[in-house]
């Protein structure tokens, strides 16, 4: 497989830049699409832990002055809708892009300009929902925006508008990028990466496609019966026509509830990945690992209507999906323990990355518990839309997801930026996130139990809520702080921080055979796997011999970079850093036009695809502007407009070829 | 602009060039599977919803005979035509047929043709005539619909009417979408076939348009039984 020392007989190869905004608006490279991914998820991130402790500031004590019922509305409408398809699904995105090519031993996701494509979508629909703060519009009908509530009846402002359309756009994101990475993780794995090779991250990220390519289209179909009911006078959520309300229910959790498995999955792959390499030990029970994600996930279609006890289902209904949930804990334990037995009887190293990912196990599994508590009816009658929900999703969202990404965080970090993030700093923004977690979310399952509703903007004293709620607050300051030192360090080091070597963690993927960043081609020859540890194979061999191999004594990666054989560069425990930064400085690492490997070109109509894609829904609104009857023909001219430029677009883009593109 | 139809990643031999795919198929192919396991979602949820409603709605028109002397005074017909549906539906069906003959003769472009061969035979391995076929009996189909739609709105049902117009048009009309975007798929395969000739070497590009077209096809055959001929 060695073509290192092939000529560059590829002469369409030319250099691209890749510094500047020009390079960034038309990449098509998977590790800055992953980072641009990461960057703006942080932005809405914080945007969305802005808008939680606006919340927990007016909930701070009895009788809040901060807010006014409408703003508290569009805050935590706002907050949920911007958690989940703004900040945790891009930063899982943001880990997908950067690292399945990598851990697959490919050189770029399958269709790099649909990648591009993707992450346009997202950002210019972020901006859309968004923008409904600047008309003071912002959506009020909760993250799930239930009808009748969300109909034009009783929503008849922009605000569900901008909702309903928004999502719609950030559904066509994610679906482009579900098909992307099922074909690129299917198709373009690395000699001898079978299936049950791949890495965990991997593989939780190719079930997360399969959720999103199944559950998306489903909650696109609620969507646009909301949005013909609001713009069109269609008849699907009226009752006076007859129509069910609750049809919406169904089908928003036919989606949402794979939906938070599409949330807890990719976190899952990321400690997967962390807890073995510091644990310096092989994961524990890797295929039930794997058929523990595979049940969550065909499970996770079968359990919607626990989101819906309380509507009144019947007892055979009740009965079926406490049963269906209740059975969800079995695979979810199962990866609890896996995780467990992984770190039984290893050479623990607590790393940051390390402390977040057993803290993920601890918070996750309280959150995993308390849902279990109202996989039963009765209990859920008693629980449902009080703080106890709330206190149980933030244990599985926060103390799971986005513990499990900070994990992801600083172990990946040295790979996408070439520096280590600060460990010193790193011990802060744990245990004060772990701290503040805690000091939040803990109180909320009392004042849940001791009746307190949620989305509630006043409360009145002495109802045996007020400790719990400034202990609340106090937990979410705390939060925010930790949130910043985190954010520090992540620009501080990013600047700063130590050179990081190929391999700082002494970790057994591909991704870290390779240097830090890698080079834009990732692999200067296409690895050959022969086990589930390629690099441990190679360093530790001793660390894998209880894995099955391909055949005894062939253990070897062909891992060339400039010549040089990195199963070469170092042996032992911990990685001699200092002999791995004197080649890192020194090496410098041939082009792709010299190693004769195809790149595709950088191109901006991914881009104005999206864009214009964007406007088209936008345009749906001047339907709704000010006016007897809004105003239709500046309606019709922006997305008729809008259309044609699209699709102007995606033919320019479709009828080039993907390599062959001269500027 | 050499490679006019090549879509994304395509396998142009490049020097240096891509390593084998790991299932062997293109990657197009496996994409465009997913994208159809999309899609079953996207018009089961349609179909359902539009089950779920069937008979709910509180006024008519109605899509199947409502009622007859005497539990009603003047007699309702039924509004849906399965005649003149069966014969939209078998115009279909004739598309997918061109569909798969267009797709065997781009794949047998480079065989020469057997010695004497008729005028049948050659037609046979026109890819112009049979994607242009497919493009026109997908046309004829929509053009049935613009038919149904337009005599549903003079027998007073539009999709505000009630429940039945609310779901059928936005399920057929959803359906009568992605036969247009078929159709416009097939026109750009056609206007390049003109342009520089269609060879086996594009074969997947035809591929996985046909995958697409006999996709909408079983869709229309499930919307067709479910909602036309079940009442």
């Amino acid at each position: 497989m060695a073509t290192t020392a092939a000529a560059p007989a590829y002469a369409g190869t030319h250099e691209h830049a890749t510094s500047g905004i020009w390079s960034w608006i038309t990449t098509t490279d998977h590790k800055r699409i992953g980072v641009l991914y990461l960057f703006t998820a942080m932005f809405f991130f914080l945007l969305g832990g802005l808008e939680a402790i606006l919340i927990r500031a007016q909930l701070h004590g009895p009788n809040g002055q901060l807010l006014s019922a409408e703003a508290y509305n569009q805050m935590f409408t706002m907050h949920g809708t911007t958690m989940v398809f703004l900040a945790l699904m891009p930063l899982s995105a943001a880990f997908f892009n950067f690292l399945v090519p990598l851990q697959i031993g490919a050189r770029d996701v399958a269709f790099p300009r649909l990648n591009a494509f993707s992450y346009w979508v997202y950002l210019f629909g972020g901006i859309f929902i968004n923008l409904s703060w600047f008309l003071n519009a912002a959506p009020d009908g909760g993250w799930f925006g239930y009808t009748p509530l969300t109909t034009l009846q009783y929503s008849p402002g922009l605000n569900q508008d901008f909702w309903v359309l928004g999502l719609q756009i950030l559904g066509v994101s994610s679906l482009a990028a579900a098909f992307n990475f099922i074909t690129t993780i299917v198709n373009m794995r690395a000699p001898g990466m079978t299936m049950m090779r791949m890495p965990l991250f991997t593989w939780n990220t190719f079930v997360v496609q399969i959720l999103v390519m199944l559950a998306f289209p489903v909650i696109t179909i609620a969507l646009i019966f909301l949005q013909f009911d609001r713009f069109f006078g269609t008849n699907f959520y009226t009752t006076a026509a007859g129509g069910d309300p609750l049809l919406w229910q169904h089908l928003f959790w036919v989606f949402g509830h794979p939906e938070v498995y599409i949330l807890i999955l990719p976190a899952f792959g990321l400690i997967s990945e962390t807890i073995p390499a510091f644990s310096r030990k092989p994961v524990f029970g890797y295929p039930v690992m794997v058929y523990a994600t595979m049940l969550i996930a065909f499970l996770g279609f079968g359990v919607w209507a626990h989101h819906m006890f309380a509507v009144g289902m019947g007892p055979i209904g009740d009965t079926v999906f406490a049963l269906t949930t209740m059975l969800i804990a079995i695979p979810t334990g199962v990866k609890i323990f896996n995780w467990i037995f992984t770190m039984v009887g290893g050479a623990i190293w607590f790393t940051t990355s390390m402390k977040f990912a057993i803290g993920m196990i601890a918070l996750f599994t309280i959150g995993g518990i308390s849902g279990v508590m109202h996989a039963s009816p009765p209990a859920d009658l008693q629980q449902t839309d009080t703080y106890f929900i709330v206190a149980h999703f933030h244990y599985v969202l926060f103390g799971g997801t986005i513990m499990g990404i900070f994990s992801g965080i600083y172990f990946y970090f040295p790979k996408m930026f070439g520096r280590m993030l600060s460990e010193k700093l790193g011990l802060w923004h744990f245990w004060l996130t772990f701290v503040g977690m805690n000091l939040t979310f803990f109180p909320m399952h009392f004042s849940g139990l001791a009746g307190m509703p949620r989305r509630i903007y006043l409360y009145d004293a002495h109802q045996g809520w007020d400790l719990y709620n400034a202990m609340s607050s106090w937990g979410a300051y705390l939060l925010g702080a930790a949130t910043l030192i985190g954010v520090y360090n992540f620009f501080v080091s990013m600047k700063r921080g130590p050179l990081a070597p190929a391999d700082p963690w002494g970790a057994p993927m591909l991704e870290w055979s390779i240097p830090s960043p890698p080079p834009d081609y990732n692999f200067a020859a296409v690895p050959k796997v022969t086990s589930r540890y390629p690099l441990w194979d190679v360093k530790h061999p001793e660390l894998t011999t209880d894995v099955p191999h391909t055949r005894e004594g062939d253990k070897h990666i062909d891992v060339d970079v400039a010549g040089k054989h990195v199963a070469d560069t170092h042996v032992g425990n911990p990685p001699n850093r200092s002999a791995e930064l004197a080649q890192a400085s020194t090496v410098v690492h041939p082009t792709a036009r010299q190693l004769g490997i195809p790149m595709p070109t950088p191109t901006a109509k991914p881009m104005a695809a999206a864009f214009f894609m964007v406007t088209m829904f936008g345009g749906m609104l001047f339907f709704h502007a000010p006016g007897p009857d809004g105003n239709k023909p500046l309606a019709l001219t922006v997305i008729l407009g809008s259309a044609l430029a699209m699709v102007t677009a995606l033919y320019a883009w479709f009828l080039t070829p993907l390599e062959d593109e001269h500027h | 602009m050499s490679h006019a139809a090549s879509l994304e990643h395509g396998q142009h031999g490049h020097a240096g060039g891509h390593p084998p795919t790991s299932t062997g198929l293109d990657h197009k192919k496996i994409a465009v599977w997913a994208f159809i396991g999309s899609e079953c979602m996207l018009f089961a949820s349609l179909i359902s919803t539009y089950l779920i409603y069937k008979d709910r709605s509180i006024k008519g028109p109605f899509p199947h005979v409502a009622c007859n002397p005497p539990q009603c005074d003047v007699a309702r017909p039924a509004i849906l035509d399965i005649p003149v549906t069966s014969a939209s539906t078998f115009v279909l069906l004739m598309s997918s047929l061109a569909m798969v003959l267009a797709l065997a003769a781009v794949e047998s472009k480079d065989l020469p043709l057997p010695a004497g061969a008729g005028a049948w035979t050659r037609a046979l391995r026109s890819s112009k005539l049979w994607l242009f076929m497919t493009a026109l009996l997908g046309t004829v189909f929509l053009m049935f619909q613009a038919y149904e739609f337009t005599s549903f709105v003079h027998e007073g049902l539009t999709i505000r009417t009630n429940l039945f117009g609310s779901t059928f048009f936005t399920l057929t009309g959803f359906h009568g979408a992605h036969v247009t975007a078929g159709v416009l798929w097939l026109l750009t395969l056609l206007a390049i076939d003109f342009k520089r000739g269609l060879g086996p070497n594009d074969a997947i590009h035809v591929d996985i348009a046909a995958l697409y077209w006999h996709f909408v096809d079983v869709v229309w055959i499930a919307i067709f039984t479910l909602v036309y001929l079940i009442q």
